[in-house]
C-alpha cells in the first residue's frame, strides 16, 4: 500500500503517454506545445522519483530536474514566438495547413 | 502549526487519534484562521483606505455605521453577499465561476508562511521566500481566466495588461528580495527576522540600513505596487480607461473574492517587506511583539494608500520601460553590490 | 492509519495530475485545455514536494505556472477567435491515437514492474530535509559548466524569441503603414 517507485512510474508513464497522444492527434500548434510540456514533466517526475528511491543519489535528480525546467522555459518561449510568427504569415496555427515553405 | 499541534495533543481527547489526523486538524484550523485573517484584513484595510482618502481630500468619509464608520465595510460586505449574482450570457460559465476562486486561493496560499507575530506562522517553511514568489504567480492565471471568461473586451484588455504586468514585475521583485536573503543566509522568514535583532536602539541591525538593502527595499516596494495593481501601476483595472478591468463583469460575492484577494495581497507584500527589511517584530529598544510588526505593516499600507492620492497613473509603455530598462538591471547590479559588501565586511 | 493517509495524499495528487492532463488531451475547448494545465502543474509540484524535492516543486510553480502557462495562454488568445473554438476539426486520427496510447501503455507498464530497480529498502521512510542548499552547492561545483551553459541558452532563447516574434523589419514597416491608413 505504501507508495513506492512503481506508483510514481505508473503516473509518469500515463502522463508521458497523454503528452505523446496530444502531440500525435492534435492539429493546433499550441495544443502540441502543451503536449510537449506534459512529456517534459513526465521526465521530471521520473528523475525525482528515482532520486528519492534509489540509493546514493544525493540531489542529482533534483539538479537534472532543474535543468529540464530551464530547458522547458527556453523551449516554450522560442516555440511560442515561432507559433506567433507562423500565425502572422499563414493566419492559422493548424499544423496541417502550414505546408508551404514560402508564402 | 507545531505549537498548535502540541496544544491539541495536550488534550487527552486528541491523544487517542493518530498523528496524521492531528496534522489534518491543525491544517484545517490554520486554513480557517487564514480565511478569517483575509476577511478581517480586507475589512480593516478598506475602512483604512476610505478614511485616509477622505481625510486627504478634506472629506470625512464613512461616518454613520459604527464609530467613525468603522463597520461600513462590514455593511458593504453584507450587501455584496446578498446581491444578485450575475453571469453574462456569453461567458464561459465554468471558467467564470472558477476564476475568483483561483485568485482567492492564490492569496490564501501565501498565508501559510506569513507570520502574524513571533512564532505565529502556520508553518515556518525553510524555503518560505521562494514559496511566496511561487504563490504570487497563481494570481496572474486567475486574472487571465477572469478576463477571458467574461467575454468582454474591457475585461480582456485588463487581464492581458494584468498578466503582462505580473510577469514583468515578478522578476524585479524576486531580484530585490535576494540581498536580504544573501545577508541572512537563509530563505526561512523566522531566521531572516532573527538576524535583524539588536543593534543601535534595537533597530540598528535592520537590513534597511544596509545601503544595498535600502535600494532593494525601495525598489521592492515599487515592484510590489505594480504586482498588487496599486496606483500608479493600476493599469489592469484603470477605471477611467477600462471601466474596471478584468473584474468588470463580476458582481456580488464573486466580486468580493477579487476584492478581498487584492487587499490580502497588499497586506502580504507589506508584511514581506517588513519581515525582510524592517526587522519584522523587532521594535526599538529590544521590544519584541506582534503589535510592533502589525504597526509596521500598517505603516507600509498607509504609504501605499498615500501614493494613491499623490501620483497619477503611468502609461503602459512607461510601466514596462520602468521594469525592463530600469528595475531589472538595477536589481542585478544590486545583487552584485550586496555580494561585494558581504565579502568586504567579512560575512562570507 | 498514518501510512494510509500518507499514501492517500499521493493518490489524490496523482488523480489531479492525470485527470487534468486527460482533460487537456481530450477537451475540444482550447482555452479550457490550457487552464486545465494549471491543475496539472500544481499537482506535479505537489508530487515533487511529496517525493522530497522541495526546491524543484517550488521552481515548477514559479516557472511553469507563472511563466510557461501564461505564455501558452497568450499564445492561445492571440491565435483563436473569442469564442475559443475553431470551426474546423481540431484532431486527427483519433482512433489510431487511442490504439497507440493503449499499446504503448501495455508495453511500458510491465517494464516499470518487471525491471529489478535497486530500490533502497527503507526508501519510503527516508527522512526529508531541505534540498535547497545541496542543489546550490551542486550547481556551483559539480554542475558548474552545465549551469553556465544553461544561462547562455536562456540568453539565446530570449534574443531568439524576440527576433522571431517581431518578424522582418520590412513586414513591420508595412504593418505600421496599414495601421495608419486604417486610421
Amino acid at each position: 500500500m505504501a507508495v513506492g517507485l512503481e506508483h510514481c512510474l505508473v503516473v509518469s508513464i500515463s502522463l508521458f503517454l497523454l503528452g505523446v497522444f496530444i502531440v500525435m492527434t492534435q492539429r493546433n500548434g499550441i495544443r502540441v506545445l502543451m503536449g510537449i510540456e506534459l512529456i517534459l514533466n513526465a521526465a521530471n517526475l521520473n528523475l525525482i522519483a528515482f532520486n528519492r528511491f534509489l540509493p546514493n543519489t544525493d540531489v542529482n535528480g533534483s539538479i537534472f530536474a532543474v535543468f529540464v525546467i530551464i530547458l522547458a522555459a527556453a523551449e516554450a518561449a522560442v516555440a511560442l514566438a515561432i507559433v506567433l510568427a507562423i500565425y502572422q504569415q499563414f493566419s492559422t496555427v493548424n499544423l496541417d495547413e502550414i505546408s508551404s515553405m514560402k508564402h | 502549526m507545531a505549537y498548535l499541534k502540541d496544544l491539541l495533543l495536550g488534550f487527552s481527547l486528541f491523544q487517542a487519534l493518530p498523528i496524521s489526523v492531528i496534522y489534518i486538524l491543525t491544517a484545517a484550523i490554520c486554513a480557517v484562521v487564514a480565511i478569517a485573517a483575509i476577511a478581517v484584513v480586507a475589512l480593516v484595510a478598506v475602512w483604512f483606505e476610505r478614511k485616509i482618502s477622505a481625510h486627504m481630500q478634506c472629506r470625512l468619509g464613512p461616518m454613520y455605521v459604527g464609530w467613525h464608520g468603522v463597520l461600513q465595510t462590514a455593511a458593504d460586505g453584507v450587501k455584496l453577499f446578498v446581491k444578485e449574482d450575475i453571469i453574462p450570457a456569453t461567458a464561459d460559465k465554468l471558467l467564470f465561476i472558477l476564476a475568483p476562486g483561483i485568485v482567492f486561493v492564490g492569496a490564501m496560499l501565501s498565508w501559510v508562511v506569513i507570520p502574524l507575530g513571533p512564532k505565529m506562522a502556520a508553518t515556518d517553511l525553510n524555503i518560505a521566500v521562494l514559496y511566496l514568489l511561487a504563490t504570487s504567480s497563481v494570481v496572474a492565471i486567475g486574472i487571465i481566466m477572469a478576463g477571458w471568461a467574461s467575454h468582454n473586451k474591457w475585461s480582456l484588455y485588463g487581464s492581458m495588461r494584468g498578466a503582462a504586468q505580473f510577469l514583468s514585475y515578478e522578476i524585479p521583485t524576486a531580484l530585490f528580495i535576494i540581498p536580504p536573503v544573501l545577508l541572512a543566509g537563509s530563505l526561512r522568514l523566522g531566521t531572516i527576522v532573527d538576524e535583524q535583532a539588536g543593534g543601535f536602539l534595537g533597530m540598528g541591525n535592520w537590513y534597511v540600513w544596509n545601503p544595498f538593502c535600502l535600494i532593494s527595499f525601495i525598489c521592492y516596494y515599487v515592484s510590489t505596487l505594480a504586482e498588487t495593481n496599486r496606483i500608479p501601476f493600476d493599469l489592469p483595472e484603470s477605471e477611467s480607461e477600462l471601466v474596471s478591468g478584468f473584474h468588470v463583469e463580476y458582481s456580488g460575492i464573486r466580486f468580493s473574492f477579487f476584492f478581498m484577494a487584492e487587499y490580502a495581497d497588499m497586506f502580504i507584500v507589506s508584511a514581506l517587506g517588513v519581515l525582510l527589511f524592517l526587522g519584522g517584530w523587532h521594535g526599538p529598544f529590544g521590544i519584541n511583539h506582534a503589535f510592533i510588526y502589525i504597526a509596521k505593516v500598517c505603516a507600509l499600507l498607509f504609504v501605499t494608500i498615500w501614493l494613491r492620492w499623490t501620483l497619477p497613473r503611468l502609461r503602459i509603455d512607461q510601466l514596462m520601460a520602468t521594469c525592463w530598462k530600469f528595475l531589472i538591471p538595477l536589481g542585478l547590479i544590486n545583487i552584485l553590490g550586496a555580494s561585494f559588501w558581504m565579502i568586504l565586511t567579512g560575512k562570507v | 492509519m498514518d501510512a494510509l493517509l500518507h499514501s492517500l495524499v499521493f493518490y489524490i495528487l496523482a488523480f489531479i495530475v492525470l485527470g487534468s492532463a486527460a482533460y487537456t488531451a481530450f477537451s475540444a475547448n482550447l482555452v479550457r485545455a490550457a487552464f486545465s494545465l494549471l491543475f496539472t502543474f500544481f499537482g506535479l509540484a505537489g508530487l515533487y514536494i511529496y517525493l522530497g524535492a522541495d526546491f524543484v516543486g517550488i521552481s515548477q510553480v514559479i516557472i511553469y505556472v507563472g511563466g510557461i502557462l501564461v505564455l501558452l495562454l497568450f499564445g492561445v488568445m492571440f491565435t483563436t477567435n473569442v469564442s475559443g473554438q475553431g470551426t474546423e476539426k481540431q484532431t486527427l486520427q483519433m482512433k489510431w491515437g487511442i490504439l497507440f496510447l493503449v499499446v504503448l501503455f501495455l508495453l511500458l507498464i510491465p517494464i516499470a514492474f518487471i525491471t529489478p530497480w535497486s530500490v533502497m529498502p527503507d526508501a519510503g521512510s527516508k527522512a526529508l530535509e531541505s534540498s535547497v542548499s545541496p542543489i546550490g552547492v551542486g550547481l556551483l561545483t559539480k554542475y558548474l559548466l552545465p549551469f553556465e551553459i544553461a544561462s547562455l541558452l536562456l540568453l539565446i532563447a530570449l534574443i531568439g524569441a524576440v527576433v522571431i516574434a517581431r518578424g522582418e523589419p520590412k513586414v513591420r514597416a508595412e504593418a505600421a503603414k496599414e495601421d495608419t491608413s486604417a486610421l
